[in-house]
């Protein structure tokens, strides 16, 4: 019951772009088609998921043990560079058919402060392994439906007449304020 | 002199970010519920861009250019664990205001796009104008936005009540929502004014700056 709550609250109530703010960047960039979405979103879940279980044993069993928790920020981008790299290898090599579609949007994914924030968020709530896991995913959900759906809606208006100076990134942060209205209504629902 | 000048003085209103480059907008979204946490988070960006800028343009003939942004990562890192640490002895209310985003500072795109666009190719003089223009640009930006949502969300100024009784609260302007709404509307007027302008000169209009992750460097990582 407590995962439930826990994953929730992380996909709904504090979803991770529009009540935390994080991750804007790829959120505006990558949001024009909802194909890009989907593989944005979906790189972003995966990749997500594994720099916060790696930089939660990073922390735990590295930093925490030989006092060196000031330098958490520098080990855990460090951390999130290399893994990605990995990644994106280790794809190239042994699913293709995958590296296709997720490849492009993987070494974006090093800046998306989504990322660096889901590991840090983990470590602040004091969440063990599994409870890092389960919200790291569950956050990456959250961004994905956040991301298709704001792609989504301005594939529509692609042909609305809008006001030539909110064209672009002003209708896009308009749009993804209404977005996080309508997710302003989960607030409560979880403590 | 007149090109330092330059360099500094284009942060401050033709390539002014958030609003002309489109970069960072996590921190310009998140610590802006107040004037005061704008201006914090603007004088840590400062501190970082200036700093990193001048490490970078002084290590640009040393570092092979395939490991730059690995460099470049690390240089900003170790410069936010000292804006991390400095905040924690000297502004810990501050520290605790902005949570999580002194630490993300590091990922911010200003950063890295102004290591890899300027200062890992121009001598560090010219470096450090650019950091010192472009951090104060950033800074004034969030501090005026800060300084609107205040006002109509608290119906204060830096902490001080400056509406009288009859205000009431517009709670919507501190919330997320406010913040993408604002940021928008923001970009809108600067978009028309730029536009307003071009006519006036007789140019023809043209389409707002572009939300571009190109123009960080580190979607160029290889």
């Amino acid at each position: 019951m407590d995962y439930f709550v826990l994953i929730i609250a992380a996909i709904f109530v504090n979803n991770i772009v529009l009540a935390q703010y994080l991750g804007n960047c790829p959120f505006i960039g990558t949001s024009k088609e909802t194909g890009v979405a989907m593989g944005m979103g979906f790189a972003v879940v995966f990749v997500a998921t594994m720099a916060a279980a790696i930089t939660w044993v990073v922390q735990r069993f590295l930093l925490v043990p030989n006092d060196l928790g000031y330098l958490q920020t520098i080990a855990f981008i460090l951390v999130i560079a290399s893994l990605v790299q990995f990644v994106e290898m280790f794809l190239k090599k042994a699913i293709p058919p995958l590296y296709k579609s997720l490849g492009i949007f993987l070494p974006l994914i090093t800046t998306n402060c989504a990322v660096l924030g889901i590991a840090i968020i983990c470590q602040r709530k004091q969440f063990s392994l599994l409870e890092t896991v389960v919200f790291s995913i569950a956050s990456g959900v959250g961004f994905l439906l956040a991301l298709v759906v704001l792609a989504a809606i301005r594939e529509r208006l692609e042909m609305a007449r809008i006001p030539q100076s909110i064209q672009g990134t002003p209708i896009a942060l308009i749009l993804a304020g209404l977005m996080s209205l309508a997710f302003f209504a989960f607030k409560g629902m979880t403590s | 002199m007149n090109r330092l000048w330059k360099e500094f003085s284009k942060g401050l209103w033709n390539e002014l970010p958030p609003f002309k480059v489109v970069l960072g907008l996590c921190p310009v979204l998140a610590v802006t519920k107040t004037a005061d946490n704008g201006f914090g988070m603007g004088l840590a960006v400062i501190f970082v861009l200036t700093l990193s800028n001048m490490l970078v343009s002084s290590v640009r003939k040393v570092i092979p250019a395939k490991v730059r942004i690995a460099c470049f990562i690390v240089i900003a890192a170790s410069l936010v664990v000292c804006v991390e640490l400095l905040m924690q002895a000297f502004a810990y209310p501050l520290y605790q205001q902005l949570g999580i985003f002194v630490p993300l500072i590091v990922v911010n795109c200003i950063i890295l796009g102004r290591a890899e666009a300027f200062a890992s190719k121009n001598p560090i003089t010219y470096a450090i104008a650019d950091g010192l223009g472009m951090g104060i640009g950033f800074a004034m930006s969030l501090t005026v936005l800060g300084a609107i949502r205040e006002i109509f969300g608290y119906g204060t100024l830096f902490g001080v009540q400056i509406l009288g009784s009859w205000f009431k609260p517009f709670t919507f302007m501190v919330e997320a929502p406010g913040a993408f709404v604002c940021l928008g509307l923001g970009l809108a007027g600067m978009n028309a004014l730029t536009n307003w302008q071009r006519r006036l000169k007789g140019l023809d209009a043209i389409e707002g700056p572009k939300h571009d992750c190109a123009s960080c460097g580190m979607c160029n990582i290889k």
